[in-house]
């Protein structure tokens, strides 16, 4: 249920004979559902690397090569080992074909190489799939997405399994015009035969141990039912007020509730101490809590903007610093940040800096815990359909649910599934990357 | 049989307690005891889990609230093949269920198990008036029409009035307040120290909650997240200005000297204990705040005896500290539930009294006084409330979170006292 009217309006068959263009009902996860509801077209141009491993993770899940005729339900291209702009259009001959063959909620994927400082037209051609990538997301309909991953010399074609998958699959349903940069695995090189058995396909995070602050409602609530039903242990967060709440999403999803105030000074220890006490460690943690205490810049008072900074921002921090010796070797860190951190709002000049400043602390972060085998990242919402939207006026909220290429609000689950997706250990060549869950969202693209 | 080993205290859980007709006026018994319930599962990760037992109890209770534990654990996230039964003795109920859990737990008749009270005075039940109670039963009985017209011709225009409960004693008559004003005034309790008391009481439990003491032991319900009798503001000025509640009839109607602020109100209320094994809370990667030691049961005859109605823990907490080899220079928390600050100080006064310590207890010198610095150290009934059965609960959880932040070792006695002369009492210790 997403209160989403005008879309359910779009699908009766008397109003699409109006002329009413359809708001698509994306595709999205349920467990046991295949990979893709059709076949895939895999293609290469030049040496490419991936593309061989992509075929056998396609084979090996039960997906259909396209050919040359019919529906698709996705194009992936390996692009990784285009430099010139002779090369780049062979991409445009291969992918202008696939267009009008891509069925409803489709997938468009596409791998590039990292800009060449050394070779001004390999960089120039590198970074023309930014472009490329996003206009083609723009150019799409019927709920399909495009999307890059931009790999580099030393990026192993096993690492970018993950992110294959979860971009081909409806986890990503909401996920559209993003450019996410899979280098080689963070930490040390792990011995397959000393790694243990990987995680069951239907159980990524099976055994892994997950913190979600702010857990109690909306997407917090969605991430710890996301990540225990891939698996993990999930110890939930929120305020004491909203303990009753937090105690329900536990126990649905057979966790436990931790109520704190992470702004508390002794909330980082605390934290740790749980953690240390109950589990030993952490594989996951999710820094979803935060708030909105809006106000033009003109009427912001010191109390709102130190209370939005507080929860959003110094928090993350100081749980981040105090976690130390029990993030495990394969952890992920992952931060709500806000597609409003990026593109800005008015009257969220506080909850745009704080949402910002995440985006800042990932980045510094993440070379710093890569040494030890750690990633982190950040999750930027855009307009999703929550308690908080709901309660926005209506043109507002009407407007926030149409400026996307998808044109509706994305629903806390697809937050969710993308953080899943970072969370989980054989994603250790995402770190560093901010990833718009918006739909492709007109604002800060 | 294994041997006798001590049961571990690994954590609680609560609703905050509500004045009654307030915020869980259309909250049954079964509603709150389930919540209190969900809540501990959820912070101990047991949804699905199948403890050993869960004792729970109220005090007062409907006729379909036959089973509520059972039915609370039917109705939570617990296995449902976690068997439960129903405990009683007045307000020693929630105390009662501990010791019961604990005893299994130490003789490994089971590995797990939930002490739990709950108790309603806004949604209390109003019987059928006794008399129209029994023509009812006669008519369910009879056989035939001239049967049934005979049963029905019993019926009176009286017996239309329902029985209320009454928070009177059914052998005196005498509500629970008018009793310990007798012995407030026996032992000539002061208004002052009575307020004192409540002020206290009432720091001390908002001071807990803001320094985050009862994040890990209460989950809100129904909107309500600190408890609602809790008056952070009060002062001893403030009391000084009710009128005498208690104690207000007769000869020594001058003398009164308890008011509704140092007495507890009408509360709706639920609490939960965690007990185990120290292997069961091992396995789980549970913590152990601390162990149940020993606890001991007392009754006084208030009907004709000299003792007064809430007097029966003075006469407990001997017969407890000698089995152990303890005295009160030993004890580090003394939690004694306040149905009323006269009952406490009264209490206190009694094990003081050398008096008092030789003839009626027996005892060669008295227990002695006790360092109120140690007492009540995160407020009790009077700032809290007080629903019956939920009390023994909410001050159990609170002491071992205490003993375990003082350390191994430390030790905390628990009194409360409970209507029909009885009274119960136990000792802890930190782990």
């Amino acid at each position: 249920m997403t209160g989403d009217l005008l879309r359910d309006i779009t699908q009766i068959g008397l109003v699409r004979k109006l002329g009413v263009p359809r708001i698509p009902v994306l595709r999205r996860y349920e467990p046991g559902a295949p990979l893709l509801d059709g076949p895939a077209l895999v293609g290469v141009i030049g040496a490419g690397r991936f593309a061989e491993p992509i075929r056998a993770l396609l084979t090996a899940a039960g997906v259909a090569d396209a050919g040359d005729e019919g529906r698709i339900a996705a194009v992936v291209l390996d692009a990784s080992a285009v430099r010139t702009i002779d090369e780049l259009a062979g991409v445009q001959q291969f992918l202008t074909p696939t267009m009008r063959r891509l069925q409803p909620c489709g997938r468009v994927l596409l791998i590039a190489p990292e800009p060449d400082p050394a070779d001004p037209e390999a960089a120039a051609v590198a970074q023309a799939f930014d472009g490329l990538v996003r206009s083609i997301g723009k150019e799409l309909r019927a709920g399909a997405t495009a999307n890059l991953l931009v790999t580099t010399a030393e990026t192993d074609p096993a690492a970018l399994d993950p992110s294959v998958r979860f971009f081909l699959s409806a986890r990503s349903a909401y996920v559209d015009g993003q450019v996410v940069h899979v280098g080689p695995p963070v930490g040390r090189a792990v011995d397959p035969a000393a790694a243990g058995d990987p995680a069951p396909a239907d159980e990524p995070l099976s055994g892994r141990v997950a913190l979600v602050t702010g857990a109690a409602r909306g997407i917090g609530a969605a991430v710890a039912e996301t990540l225990a039903r891939d698996g993990a242990t999930v110890v939930a967060i929120d305020v004491p007020a909203a303990g009753d709440a937090l105690a329900k999403v536990a126990n649905e999803i057979g966790g436990t509730a931790l109520q704190l105030d992470i702004t508390a000074p002794d909330a980082p220890q605390r934290i740790v101490a749980h953690l240390e006490e109950r589990h030993g460690r952490v594989d996951v943690v999710v820094h979803n809590a935060g708030i909105t205490r809006d106000k033009l810049l003109a009427n912001m008072t010191a109390d709102r903007w130190n209370a939005v900074l507080a929860v959003n921002l110094r928090a993350q921090l100081a749980i981040n610093a105090a976690l130390g010796e029990v993030l495990s070797d394969t952890a992920r860190i992952v931060c709500v940040a806000s597609t409003s951190g990026i593109a800005g709002n008015r009257g969220q000049t506080n909850y745009a800096a704080s949402k910002a400043g995440v985006i800042g602390m990932v980045r510094a972060l993440a070379p710093q815990l890569a040494p030890r085998g750690v990633t982190i990242n950040a999750v930027a919402p855009g307009f999703i359909e929550t308690e908080m939207t709901a309660k926005m006026p209506v043109a507002t909220r009407e407007a926030g649910r149409r400026i996307n290429s998808l044109r509706q609000g994305g629903l806390p689950v697809d937050v969710a599934e993308t953080i899943a997706w970072l969370a989980r250990a054989d994603n250790g060549g995402v770190t560093g990357q901010v990833v718009r869950v918006c739909g492709q969202s007109w604002l800060g693209a | 049989m294994t041997s006798v080993r001590r049961a571990a205290v690994i954590g609680g859980n609560r609703i905050p307690f509500a004045r009654s007709n307030g915020a869980y006026a259309e909250a049954s018994n079964l509603d709150m005891l389930t919540a209190a319930l969900d809540g501990l599962a959820a912070r101990f990760g047991l949804a699905g889990v199948e403890v050993g037992e869960v004792a729970g109890g109220a005090v007062l209770k409907h006729s379909r609230d036959r089973d509520l534990t059972r039915e609370a654990v039917l109705g939570s996230s617990l296995a449902p093949t976690t068997p439960a039964y129903d405990v009683a003795q007045a307000c020693g109920t929630g105390l009662e269920t501990v010791v019961l859990v604990a005893n299994k737990i130490a003789l490994g008749q089971i590995e797990s198990g939930i002490a739990a009270g709950v108790d309603s005075a806004s949604d209390a039940p109003v019987a059928l008036n006794d008399d129209l109670r029994r023509v009812l039963m006669k008519l369910n009985g009879a056989k035939n029409l001239q049967q049934r017209i005979a049963a029905l011709a019993g019926l009176r225009p009286g017996q239309i009035v329902p029985e209320l409960p009454r928070n009177a004693e059914p052998r005196t008559g005498l509500s629970m307040g008018e009793h310990a004003a007798i012995t407030a005034l026996e032992w000539g309790i002061t208004r002052e120290e009575q307020d004192e008391l409540a002020v206290a009481s009432h720091r001390n439990l908002a001071a807990a909650y803001d320094r985050g003491f009862f994040d890990d032991l209460v989950t809100p319900f129904l909107g309500l997240s600190r408890d609602s009798t809790l008056r952070a503001d009060t002062s001893v000025e403030k009391l000084a200005k009710l009128k005498p509640v208690f104690g207000t009839r007769g000869k020594n109607a001058a003398a009164a000297t308890m008011t509704a602020g140092n007495s507890t109100p009408l509360t709706d209320g639920a609490a939960t204990v965690l007990l185990g094994s120290d292997e069961w809370a091992a396995e789980r990667r549970l913590p152990v705040l601390a162990h149940v030691v020993d606890a001991q049961t007392a009754a006084v005859d208030f009907v004709h005896g000299e003792d007064g109605l809430l007097t029966a823990p003075v006469f407990a907490m001997p017969k407890l500290l000698a089995r152990n080899g303890l005295t009160f220079a030993d004890i580090d928390f003394f939690e004694i539930h306040e149905a009323f600050a006269s009952t406490v100080l009264a209490t206190l006064k009694a094990w003081e009294d050398p008096a008092f310590a030789e003839e009626r207890l027996g005892l060669d010198a008295p227990l002695g006084p006790i360092d109120r610095s140690k007492l009540n150290v995160t407020g009790s009934s009077l700032a809290t409330g007080h629903p019956f059965a939920a009390t023994g609960g909410r001050i159990t959880a609170t002491l071992a979170k205490l003993l375990h932040e003082k350390g191994p070792g430390s030790k905390g006695v628990i009194s409360i006292c409970a209507a029909g002369g009885q009274g119960v009492v136990a000792l802890l210790e930190g782990a």
